[in-house]
């Protein structure tokens, strides 16, 4: 009896101190996303540069394609773009863009600038598309899967490590159960 | 210049005034369903703020979209769980109770519990302590003869390497 008292506030110390610990190694700023699991919100918006034409997913059914929201004021989206040249390179997986809160020459010259990793690029200048895809900040990277469902999602940039570890072998995966 | 400057530092707070949530076009209550709904929800960029505190884009926007919704008719489940839709309810300063919110809404709880449980334990091993002691007194083990001797002794310097001795 006398060993429980001294062992078990110790044990809850020692779990409480592991559960602060591993706190501390998250990113407060990263938010679960409800969206994951679930059917990928509608998207049926002005095509960049399209003359009026409109783009949406339903010519997507049926694949897996990346959705990548950036906006040509987002900094951090520079940096992305040789990484989304080389997971379609690597994988033959299309990227839709989708331009948020954006201008669309100002995207158009972005593109020509830093490189079209795009298919297509949708231009949702409202953010309206964005509040329905629980988007909090640019860039995010969703991965649907051929029903158009969102399978996993990366709120920032996509760097070589999480490019590697989890959009490829998500990628991968989901192709060979094709 | 110098004044110049002042004066464009002194003004540049009202501009921010300005810039906060246009909801003219909603009636008083509805206004008031607006302010109640913006103070609940959690702006997701900001973190510790609400939407009706942050100057961020994108609470801009949500407030906006309220307004909107407000406008519209809607009452505050259906606002509510557009905003839980889109963002989980991670957007909720109040979250609903359920399966995955449950270890949060009872933590505090167990915590009580686990303070009281320990309160207790120390409590009855005190008073077992100090029943122990009282019997111990009155006890005629030869130990505490012993002890006595020995605590006398302590104060005597060399009588400690003579009790070692005998201990031995």
């Amino acid at each position: 009896m006398r060993r429980i008292a001294f062992v078990l506030p110790l044990l809850i110390l020692i779990s409480l101190l592991a559960l602060l610990g591993y706190g501390l190694t998250r990113d407060p700023t990263v938010l679960p996303s409800t969206l994951v699991g679930n059917q990928a919100p509608d998207i049926d918006l002005p095509r960049l540069k399209g003359d009026g034409q409109r783009l949406g997913l339903e010519d997507a059914r049926g694949r897996i394609v990346l959705v990548n929201v950036w906006a040509s004021w987002c900094l951090a989206c520079r940096s992305e773009v040789p990484l989304l040249e080389e997971i379609t390179q690597r994988t033959g997986v299309p990227i839709i863009g989708l331009a948020y809160k954006d201008d669309e020459d100002e995207a158009a010259q972005w593109l020509d600038q830093f490189g079209n990793p795009f298919a297509a690029v949708a231009m949702d200048n409202e953010g309206q598309t964005g509040i329905d895809w629980g988007i909090s900040g640019v860039p995010e990277t969703f991965v649907l899967d051929a029903s158009g469902k969102i399978r996993d999602k990366i709120t920032g940039p996509v760097t070589r490590k999480n490019m590697e570890n989890q959009l490829l072998p998500l990628i991968n995966k989901l192709q060979a159960s094709m | 210049m110098r004044y110049l400057v002042l004066a464009v530092m002194l003004l540049y707070p009202l501009t921010v005034v300005a810039a906060g949530p246009t909801s003219t076009d909603l009636d008083e209550q509805q206004a008031e369903q607006y302010h109640d709904l913006t103070k609940e929800l959690r702006c997701l960029v900001c973190q510790n703020e609400s939407i009706a505190e942050s100057d961020a884009d994108l609470a801009a926007d949500l407030r906006r979209l309220v307004a909107k919704q407000v406008a519209d008719g809607k009452n505050d489940d259906q606002i509510k769980s557009y905003m839980v839709e889109r963002y989980g309810d991670w957007v909720l300063y109040d979250p609903p109770f359920k399966w995955s919110t449950w270890l949060l809404w009872i933590s505090p709880f167990i915590v009580l519990l686990m303070g009281l449980v320990a309160a207790f334990a120390v409590m009855r091993g005190s008073r077992r302590a100090s029943t122990q002691t009282t019997t111990a007194n009155r006890s005629d083990d030869p130990d505490d003869e012993r002890i006595a001797r020995i605590l006398a002794e302590a104060d005597q310097p060399g009588s400690q390497t003579r009790d070692e001795d005998e201990s031995r």
